[in-house]
């Protein structure tokens, strides 16, 4: 039976500096002893392998941190079983049912909404726990099922906070774009996000109007004549859904083609990645992305920018690293409130998880009854001299933002 | 004249708006488009040596561009060597492959149905991207040349410089080869084996030989291609089959054994994909690519330089 | 009929035959979970390959964009459900014309204007990308967002509506496979299979001799697109979410032809060997990779890609013909 939320979290914060005392005295904390025994058996389903599979390793690095972190925090032990779906939603299918035949009582992953819905299907009809780390599409959290939980947010959940976050920082900077053009890749997270403006954007009263909307080829290798139409439609600043690679292109590009919008407001991936700050180097600087985030006041978002650091010296903690953790984290946290690894137990547990020392942005992992977490809030972040600043909400935030974009032609 | 997201049309390829495009993106759009597709066109005249003399798929002919990027990109970390002027020793390194990979898998293959070489290639081409990824890691990589964020400004023009340069190697690479295979020997003799293989027999030609040196040749010139590309796109494992594919699109359109002609299906390509993203939807600019090369399947299959199969 | 069908087969080979339906048949009540799923995947490779083999192996025309049909019958089946509420069998009404109609449109563009060979199978991956592309965009089917299928309860099967479990999925599979195993026996002895077979091998002299090839041709490629289409139907409701990057994809078009042609373009048991094959062949390297506890991405193909250059090297006709004549089956289907 699941502990009421006060006993849990006082308990926790004793058993966690007890736990530190006694694990300094080289003596087994208290509560890992108790109860469970054994690890629980977590299979973990992400493209490490085929077109997604930089994503896919990168969450990774999210479950190669874990086992250190969890047991800091007190809580049980989990033994990954790692599969790789190689960007498939067969390949998907299968090896989720493989992990369930081997004895996986807990499935986390898998990043892509296809793969995912796959794997949701599978872990319902087998009544398996499945925790999603990332995936926005909205459908797999309204099929009504009663194992899958997503800790991450829907595209208009993350445009919703993306929308509020500008505002915050348009007031912060006491500057606004009047006019946006709107570059959307178009894949399944861009066209949610394009979907979702029409229903999102008139509630909130922005201060610029999009004039066109730029959609484009996720795999082209060559954005130039998208960035001509962008630029050629005047507008101040530059709205954009992409990936990384696609950063990187059109970063190129607006050097080239001798563009420096206002603003870069991206509300996806890509811009703040390791990958893009290396590559372009100065030119990385300035662009404000808005995307499900880490909160760098937390102490669970310390603990995992210094376990990150021993074991991946160099890679900055990003939205991968953090909701895959999370996802292993409400798994222990779950397995520990339900005392037992059934399923069915576990799948009540992580119900009713109320985590409040998390790391993501927002009052703490809570799901809603179609298993969505939907307190999420979604943070604004900026590149800086090769470092990410959160810079809203306010209440999230570790630096204040700067405004507008350096021209490029200025960074010696 | 704002837009936002347009309401449910039931085909998103909408016209651009109503707003002037100014002229001079027109202009700017279209340089760009032939400068890429020139550099297209030297890819595809890789595989047009290839499927018009060996008459062999290669379906791993990305893969094979992939590979000369990677060495590339080895080479420079390690030199820090302008890929251009490492384009000789890289386009030599692929010859060599291309040259083995002839005559020791795809040898026996020639007088075999076409799927059957098919499946050769996609296996050689499954083993050439996950080794990729094996060795290099997922991660997308690049050059970071002196000169990548340049450009020249003419007037209303403003040309990409990395494009402007691989466009040139480009146009300097085919005509080397062009050369190759109008004024020597070899060249000569491989022209003749591709028209007339029986002919070429008769005469005493050692078919076989000249198979391995124009595969080689082939890799070589892909390879090449690829190197002046690693200066516009940056390479992941993953990117080969794209580029099969647009090689192909480009050599029929252009014309089997025609070389004239696969520069120009390049530049042709290169520039409908160009006008195409600027007047419509971008993410269906390849709509488009696909249209002509079905056009010109059905109505002039040899391509628009090439000569009528015998 | 039933005479007809097996005359000369040698009665080891209907034996056999029988054994291995009758083994397919009662897997689910001894597999996994695990394997259950693996089968289905086999099943649907072998029925997709064994459509796939009317046009190239009997046929002789290369298509190399198959996923057209797999796609265009998910997808018309899928909205149809999605936007109307019409279960897929009577979706099937809708989703196995169309293909049939576009198949026929891509054979007659194709044969009127002589495009053969290599041309013709780049004609069909052109028409692939253009799909994918089309769908890409195309909002009524939900674009590159994808179409999620809303999925109900998986207690009790409810078969008209294909929700339920996957052995559900596994038996319709199963007699598809079987079924089609025998419309291709069929059509193989009949008077279209005999034309076939003429086109197949030589078409100028199969012309000239008053064959009427165009016509042949066609009959081919609308059988296959409308046989293929169905198993998108299937494809739909199995995973009930279809992307058109994933669905129309060439990578998809190249799984579907690697099973006959591994296991024997043109003979009536090849697909459902080479889908055996293949698809053992994938599992069993990831098993045995991770039983090595070797945690490398990518590794696994790699060897999957080694193993197919080996199969196609050492045995150019493909395992089935080689395997028949070692257990002296040697078929009479060429």
């Amino acid at each position: 039976m699941p502990r009421t939320k006060q006993t849990y979290q006082t308990r926790r914060r004793f058993n966690t500096g007890f736990a530190s005392t006694l694990l300094a005295a080289g003596i087994a904390p208290f509560n890992a002893g108790r109860a469970q025994g054994a690890a629980l058996k977590v299979g973990v389903l992400l493209p490490r392998s085929g077109y997604q599979a930089g994503i896919g390793q990168d969450c990774q690095r999210g479950v190669d941190i874990a086992t250190g972190v969890l047991k800091d925090l007190g809580l049980p032990s989990l033994q990954f079983i790692n599969a790789d779906t190689e960007s498939n939603v067969d390949v998907a299918r299968s090896r989720a049912e493989q992990l369930i035949g081997e004895g996986a009582q807990l499935l986390v992953g898998a990043f892509d909404s296809g793969q995912s819905s796959a794997i949701a299907q599978v872990a319902e009809q087998k009544g398996i726990p499945f925790v999603i780390n990332i995936a926005a599409a909205p459908p797999i959290t309204e099929q009504g099922y009663k194992f899958v939980f997503r800790n991450f947010p829907t595209a208009p959940m993350i445009l919703r906070d993306a929308f509020i976050d500008q505002k915050e920082i348009f007031a912060a900077v006491g500057a606004a774009p009047k006019s946006v053009v709107f570059l959307a890749e178009n894949d399944t997270f861009g066209v949610a996000m394009q979907k979702a403006i029409p229903g999102v954007l008139p509630k909130f009263d922005m201060p610029y109007t999009i004039l066109d909307t730029i959609s484009y080829d996720p795999t082209a290798r060559d954005l130039s004549v998208e960035v001509s139409r962008a630029k050629a439609t005047g507008a101040e600043a530059l709205l954009v859904v992409s990936r990384l690679n696609d950063a990187i292109l059109l970063t190129r590009e607006l050097i080239k083609q001798r563009w420096t919008p206002v603003m870069i407001l991206s509300m996806g991936p890509g811009w703040y990645e390791d990958q893009y700050l290396k590559t372009l180097g100065k030119f990385s600087d300035g662009p404000l992305s808005f995307a499900p985030w880490y909160d760098p006041n937390k102490k669970l978002s310390k603990a995992l920018d210094a376990a990150l650091a021993k074991v991946h010296p160099g890679v900055n903690v990003n939205t991968n690293h953090v909701y895959t953790f999370e996802a292993l984290l409400i798994a222990a946290d779950a397995y520990k409130r339900a005392g037992s690894s059934n399923p069915q137990a576990l799948a009540d547990a992580i119900r009713a998880t109320n985590i409040t020392d998390n790391s993501s942005i927002g009052p703490g992992i809570q799901f809603d009854a179609k298993g969505q977490n939907d307190k999420i809030l979604g943070g604004g972040i900026q590149n800086r001299n090769g470092k990410l600043i959160t810079v809203a909400p306010g209440a999230a935030s570790n630096g204040k933002p700067e405004w507008p974009l350096m021209p490029y032609n200025k960074r010696a | 004249m704002a837009g936002l997201v347009p309401a449910i049309r039931v085909l998103r390829i909408e016209k651009t708006r109503d707003q002037a495009v100014p002229a001079d993106i027109y202009l700017n759009v279209a340089v760009g488009g032939v400068l890429t597709g020139l550099v297209y066109g030297l890819m595809a005249l890789g595989l047009s040596v290839i499927f018009g003399v060996v008459r062999v798929v290669n379906f791993a002919h990305g893969e094979m561009m992939t590979l000369a990027m990677y060495i590339a990109i080895t080479l420079f970390t390690a030199f820090h060597l302008d890929p251009l002027v490492m384009l000789v020793p890289i386009a030599s390194v692929m010859f060599v492959f291309g040259y083995v990979v002839q005559v020791r898998l795809i040898n026996p293959f020639i007088t075999r149905p076409d799927y059957m070489q098919f499946l050769l290639l996609v296996a050689v081409g499954i083993i050439i991207v996950n080794g990729l990824l094996i060795a290099f890691g997922p991660d997308v990589k690049s050059v970071q040349v002196s000169y990548a964020f340049d450009s020249f400004q003419v007037g209303p023009l403003i040309i990409d410089a990395t494009k402007l340069y691989a466009a040139i190697a480009a146009i300097v690479v085919s005509a080397a080869l062009f050369a190759f295979f109008r004024y020597t020997r070899h060249g000569t003799a491989i022209r003749a084996c591709a028209d007339n293989y029986t002919g070429a027999l008769v005469v005493g030609l050692d078919v076989k030989q000249f198979y391995a040196l124009t595969f080689g040749l082939g890799a070589a010139c892909v390879g090449a291609a690829g190197v002046m590309l690693l200066l516009i796109v940056d390479v992941t494992p993953a990117l080969g089959p794209a580029y099969t594919l647009l090689a192909f699109v480009i050599v029929i359109t252009g014309g089997l054994g025609s070389m004239p002609g696969a520069l120009l299906g390049g530049v042709l390509i290169g520039l409908t994909e160009a006008m195409a993203g600027l007047l419509f939807t971008p993410s269906a600019k390849s709509m488009f690519a696909f249209a002509i090369l079905v056009l010109v399947l059905l109505l002039r299959p040899e391509g628009i330089m090439g000569k009528r199969a015998g | 009929m039933i005479v007809r069908l097996i005359a000369g087969v040698p009665g080891r080979g209907l034996a056999l035959l029988g054994a291995l339906l009758a083994a397919l048949t009662a897997a689910p009540l001894f597999a996994s979970d695990y394997l259950l799923t693996v089968l289905i995947l086999i099943l649907y490779f072998a029925y997709i390959g064994q459509a796939w083999n009317i046009m190239m192996g009997f046929a002789g025309q290369l298509s190399l964009g198959h996923t057209l049909y797999v796609g265009l019958g998910a997808y018309t089946a899928a909205a149809l459900f999605v936007h109307f509420g019409i279960g897929p069998w009577i979706g099937l009404a809708a989703a196995v014309p169309a293909a049939a109609l576009i198949g026929a449109f891509i054979g007659f563009l194709a044969f009127r204007f002589r495009v053969a060979g290599v041309y013709f199978a780049i004609l069909t991956i052109a028409f692939a990308e253009f799909a994918r592309l089309g769908f890409d965009h195309l909002s009524w089917t939900g674009g590159s967002g994808g179409l999620f299928l809303p999925v109900s309860q998986f207690t009790h099967n409810d078969l008209w509506r294909l929700r339920g479990h996957p052995v559900m999925f596994y038996y319709i599979l199963l007699a598809a496979t079987a079924l089609a195993f025998l419309i291709c026996r069929a059509l193989l002895q009949s008077r279209v299979g005999y034309f076939w077979r003429a086109i197949r091998e030589d078409e100028e002299v199969a012309r000239s001799t008053g064959i009427d090839t165009f016509h042949y041709k066609m009959i081919a490629v609308v059988i296959s697109a409308a046989m293929t289409s169905f198993a998108g139907v299937m494809y739909a409701f199995y995973y009930n979410n279809l992307f058109p990057e994933q669905v129309f994809h060439i990578l998809r078009s190249i799984e579907i032809i690697l099973g006959p042609i591994v296991g024997g373009v043109g003979t009536l048991f090849g697909p459902i060997l080479g889908a055996f094959v293949l698809t053992g062949l994938a599992e069993t390297l990831t098993a045995a990779l991770a039983a090595l506890g070797i945690d490398l991405p990518g590794a696994k193909q790699v060897f999957y890609g080694i193993c197919l250059l080996l199969v196609v090297t050492a045995l150019p006709e493909g395992i089935w013909p080689w395997l028949s004549r070692r257990i002296g089956l040697a078929e009479k289907s060429q």
